[in-house]
């Protein structure tokens, strides 16, 4: 999954991208604590951490690529794939599940045609929806609880995740909606 | 039931309230921080000078106040611990982290009041010669880090931030430090380690006790949402009248979260102590659904011990005249606070109660509970890194139909192998203590699936089958 060298020479930071991190370079007595902030806005605006965006991140904070892998890969919250342009966190955490959210992960692979018995984050084929269950999002009096990219739903039951899918479904614009920024 | 004394909710559900700062000052917003800023310089009786700051310390410690991120420790104490003769900066750390399973209180506060959290950690800054702080919100929480940003932009421009703020000649600035989806950010060390863009590893006390080597090596004070808050509402009222709600143990008020098998879960501010869990759990969380029973209460967030709801606690209260006498109670009337809860065996934690009926199987529950201490388990020490997997590996073979009834006693053996201070924080304790709680307790769930299964592998293959699947 690692891109080719021509990929490389494509990634480019948008400027406007480049000064939010500046600003955040001010944030902190050191530039290394910048680093997941810096993560989470480059995941923002490319939908996932490449290894140009490792190179980059570790360049611009004066950190070696592996210091910046190190927390991609300790953090749940970051890809090293293009997420589906629908991307599903489902909480599957103590009071969610006692209301029901297995239910709702079901109800959703199943529509999707992907693996129910596998929790963790999967892609259907033609790279449209990402789901994945996740742990406690500190919203236990409305479970079961999911985040649809980065719109939060709460009290869901099948019917209602069906309907997000349909939603989801006729929804043919290639933007993926709400990156988080 | 009304609820009385409400300090910290007071207005954030209100209809015609919202989060923004010209809201928050109708409502008499940013007056105690001026209070803060205003005070002078005192001599007391032996002619000792008291800083403004130091009154405000002190203030703080008279109140009584304990954290609210889970702890329970005394804050006026904490703040004592900073070590103030390094020469190096002072940084507070805003507890945000908010993933301890069943606590959903300081979403309330961050998304519908966001002014009083600033104000509080403000206050707080201020009474420790603090310039610099962080909110370490959880990754999950960008909503809340949005308004937060706004909020603090808000106060920026009515200089309530920044330098010389309201003329006082008070330099302080806020940031907000966002998390990626781990639950050990919430330990303080590992939230620490996180904002110095480390892997959020927890470390080692001591030598890295936060008062004296924190965030930067510096001395750095951490606390909760809730307790920076809290701190504001006892300036406001002043030590004395604060410590008068709850009780001398655990004074004031703190925010409840219900949730699971209940009628109308939710969060209430409650006085600590004056209320009992069953008061809360029948009065305002609507108790249980109809036709089911309450089978197990979680008093105090997923780590905290389970109490059955048939079970009675010894309860020991000092009388007037020094004596101690003992009181059995009924596990709902149990009154909720620190030291009640503490007698039943568990901890109030970070007040997320979790509610349990008598359709679910607590065998699930542990497994539930399992898997996530080993998703989330940092991985530096093998005790928790190790057990917590090998635990949830027997879980899910018991849910299988393949349990044995030894399994149920070596749940217990290593859960007991984890805690106790086997591992490097507080983790370990959080991830074995429920499970142990739920075998110990239910003991009779684990081991029928277990016989059962164990029985029916011995029908098919002897006394071989026995250990057919371990
Ligand atoms: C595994 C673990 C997770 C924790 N998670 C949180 C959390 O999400 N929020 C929080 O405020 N405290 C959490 N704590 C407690 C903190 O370490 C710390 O005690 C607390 O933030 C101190 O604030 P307080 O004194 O105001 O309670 C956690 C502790 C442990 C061991
Ligand atoms: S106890 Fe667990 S979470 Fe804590 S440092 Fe050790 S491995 Fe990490
Ligand atoms: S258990 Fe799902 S939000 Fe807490």
């Amino acid at each position: 999954m690692h891109e080719t060298d021509s990929m490389v020479m494509e990634f480019s930071v948008p400027n406007t991208l480049e000064s939010e991190i500046d600003e955040l370079i001010t944030h902190y007595p050191e530039k290394r604590s910048v680093t997941l902030m810096a993560l989470h806005a480059l995941q923002a605006h490319f939908g996932f951490v490449s290894d140009a965006g490792i190179e980059w991140i570790a360049q611009k904070l004066d950190q070696t690529p592996l210091a910046v892998l190190e927390l991609v890969t300790f953090y749940p919250m970051f890809s090293r794939e293009p997420l589906g342009k629908f991307h599903f966190r489902i909480c599957r955490t103590l009071s969610c599940a006692l209301n029901g959210s297995e239910k709702i992960y079901w109800a959703l692979c199943e529509q999707l045609g992907l693996d129910k018995n596998v929790h963790k984050r999967q892609t259907t084929p033609d790279g449209r929806f990402t789901v994945e269950f996740v742990e406690c999002l500190a919203c236990c009096n409305k479970g079961p609880v999911l985040f649809l990219n980065e719109d939060f739903h709460e009290n869901m039951t099948e019917e209602s995740v069906s309907k997000l899918l349909t939603i989801c479904n006729g929804d043919n614009s290639s933007e993926r909606k709400g990156t988080g920024k | 039931m009304p609820q009385k004394n409400r300090l910290i909710l007071k207005n954030l559900d209100n209809k015609d309230y919202n989060n923004t700062l010209s809201c928050y000052l109708e409502e008499g917003g940013y007056e105690t921080l001026k209070k803060a800023l205003s005070l002078k310089e005192k001599t007391t009786q032996d002619g000792k000078k008291l800083s403004p700051q130091q009154q405000l310390r002190d203030e703080v410690k008279a109140s009584g106040l304990r954290g609210r991120g889970g702890a329970g420790f005394s804050t006026g104490l904490k703040w004592s611990f900073v070590n103030r003769a390094s020469g190096k900066p002072i940084y507070l750390v805003c507890n945000c982290d908010e993933s301890e399973p069943g606590t959903f209180k300081d979403r309330q506060i961050v998304h519908k009041d966001p002014h009083q959290l600033i104000e509080g950690m403000i206050i707080s800054c201020f009474a420790n010669d603090v310039h610099l702080a962080y909110i370490y919100i959880r990754g999950e929480f960008n909503e809340g880090a949005k308004i937060l940003n706004r909020a603090l932009d808000e106060a920026r421009s009515r200089n309530l931030l920044g330098k010389n703020i309201l003329d006082s000649g008070y330099d302080l600035e806020i940031y907000i430090h966002r998390g990626a989806g781990a639950y050990i950010c919430g330990e303080e060390t590992g939230a620490l380690s996180s904002l110095e863009g480390y892997r959020p590893q927890p470390r080692l006390k001591p030598p890295y006790f936060p008062a004296a080597l924190g965030l930067y090596m510096c001395p750095t004070i951490v606390n909760n949402v809730e307790t920076l808050c809290a701190v504001k509402h006892v300036i406001e009222i002043g030590a004395s009248q604060y410590a008068k709600l709850g009780i001398p143990s655990d004074p004031g008020t703190r925010i409840v979260g219900v949730s699971g098998q209940v009628r109308n879960p939710g969060y209430f501010e409650v006085e600590i102590g004056k209320i009992t869990l069953g008061q809360i759990i029948n009065d305002l969380a609507g108790g249980p659904r109809s036709g089911r029973h309450i089978k197990a209460i979680i008093p105090g967030g997923s780590s905290s011990k389970v109490l059955r709801a048939d079970e009675k606690i010894t309860l020991k209260t000092k009388n007037p005249d020094g004596t101690l006498s003992e009181k059995v109670v009924d596990v709902f009337d149990l009154p909720f606070d620190s030291d009640s809860i503490a007698a039943a065996g568990s901890m109030i934690g970070s007040g997320g109660i979790v509610v349990i009926d008598d359709t679910t199987s607590m065998v699930e529950v542990a497994a539930n509970v399992s898997e996530f201490y080993v998703h989330e388990s940092c991985g530096q020490c093998t005790p928790c890194r190790e057990g917590t997997r090998w635990m949830n590996k027997i879980l899910k073979r018991i849910l299988a139909g393949n349990g044995r009834r030894d399994d149920v006693d070596e749940l217990v053996r290593i859960s007991q192998n984890i805690m106790n201070g086997r591992s490097l924080c507080a983790f370990g304790e959080a991830a074995s203590w429920p499970i142990e709680s739920y075998v110990l307790k239910f003991r009779d769930e684990f081991l029928a699936l277990c016989a059962s299964a164990e029985d029916s592998r011995k029908e098919i293959w002897g006394e071989a089958g026995i250990n057919r699947f371990a």
